[in-house]
């Protein structure tokens, strides 16, 4: 995480570890998280107006792309990451599924906005009354729609979740439960 | 021409006299309420007389008055003449035991979408219709969600009580 201030230049901090001369040790788990956190790669699932809100957040004002994400992925095969952004139907919702269901491990999911995290103001007989229904979901960002900063706000923390997992989460039993319970392999 | 709702009353009445319910003038739409079985030939008389071309089905819906007993369920059909800029508009209406519609696909084939996603909606069958089956809604919906009897909302959101939005 480079934050240019001037002339001064900020490197992401180093995680625990034993220096020496020439020398750097730590864990795998660390050494993995640090280089996942920084290098994530988004699926934009944009639906409605948070799409534009993301399009916003992915331009020059506010450069998603300093947290490391600065490359997309339309492909859900390379992504990291699911960003939910706007209203899911009910007729979307076996694709959404099926996009979850394309990535490859290690994954996260971001829901932004009201829609996507709850349905929103769309209570009807025709939309998803939250994504959380189908697919987990690591962060809700609330907001109609939220602002960019939120947004930020809620990638930092997916960061710190990827920086702090366990390098095989799929391998546990809570993880594996918490995907059967969604009915996914 | 002077005025349409006599012009176009006339020259139904005088093809298909008792058929014709009742014609009237709601702003500036003349709207006729026929009668169900003979709507397709209405329309496609009043496509293809020269007099009146009615060429283009601007729109068609389904509505749903679940208080008026015995008419339960309609049909509107709004009809535009093109090269005159006229606008009509045509009504049927049928009981709920019996919501089955001849279909209007063979005249105007821009019906076919509409019709079905009537169908989708209010569960109008439309007799003849090549392809019936949902549009818009998901596949296995098992209820025509516009039909009054049936609430508007999802019914399983978690985050609203009696409290806060007065349901």
């Amino acid at each position: 995480m480079a934050i240019i201030q001037g002339t001064e230049i900020k490197i992401t901090d180093k995680p625990e570890g034993v220096e020496g001369q020439g020398f750097f040790a730590t864990s795998l788990d660390k050494a993995v998280g640090l280089a996942r956190k920084n290098s994530l790669w988004p699926l934009p699932f944009a639906t409605s107006c948070c799409g534009i809100e993301f399009m916003a957040l992915m331009a020059s004002h506010y450069d998603f792309g300093r947290f490391g994400a600065e490359r997309l992925s339309f492909s859900p095969r390379q992504a990291d990451l699911l960003m939910v952004m706007g209203t899911i139907a009910k007729k979307m919702a076996p694709v959404l599924k099926q996009v979850y269901e394309q990535m490859a491990e290690p994954r996260w999911v971001l829901s932004m906005g009201a829609c996507a995290s709850s349905g929103g103001i769309f209570d009807t007989y025709s939309v998803l009354q939250g994504i959380d229904r189908i697919i987990p979901v690591d962060v809700y960002v609330p907001g109609c729609p939220p602002r960019p900063e939120q947004v930020i706000d809620g990638i930092l923390q997916i960061q710190q979740m990827v920086g702090n997992e366990s390098l095989r989460r799929r391998n546990s039993p809570e993880y594996k439960a918490m995907l059967a319970s969604y009915g996914i392999e | 021409m002077e005025n349409l709702l006599t012009f176009v009353n006339d020259k139904l009445k005088a093809k298909f006299g008792e058929a014709i319910i009742s014609s009237s003038q709601e702003r500036d739409f003349p709207v006729f309420v026929v009668e169900r079985n003979k709507i397709i030939e209405i329309i496609s008389y009043l496509k293809e007389e020269a007099e009146l071309g009615f060429g283009f089905l601007t729109t068609m819906c389904a509505v749903h008055f679940p208080d008026n007993t015995g008419a339960e369920f309609g049909m509107m059909y709004q009809l535009h003449n093109l090269p005159k800029n006229l606008r009509i508009r045509l009504k049927i209406f049928f009981p709920v035991s019996d919501v089955i519609v001849p279909t209007l696909t063979g005249v105007f084939p821009a019906a076919n979408w509409m019709e079905r996603q009537e169908y989708d909606f209010y569960g109008i069958i439309f007799k003849g219709h090549p392809n019936l089956k949902r549009i818009l809604n998901v596949d296995d919906m098992d209820y025509f969600p516009m039909r009054k009897e049936y609430p508007l909302e999802d019914g399983t959101r978690e985050d609203k009580n009696d409290k806060m939005f007065g349901r």
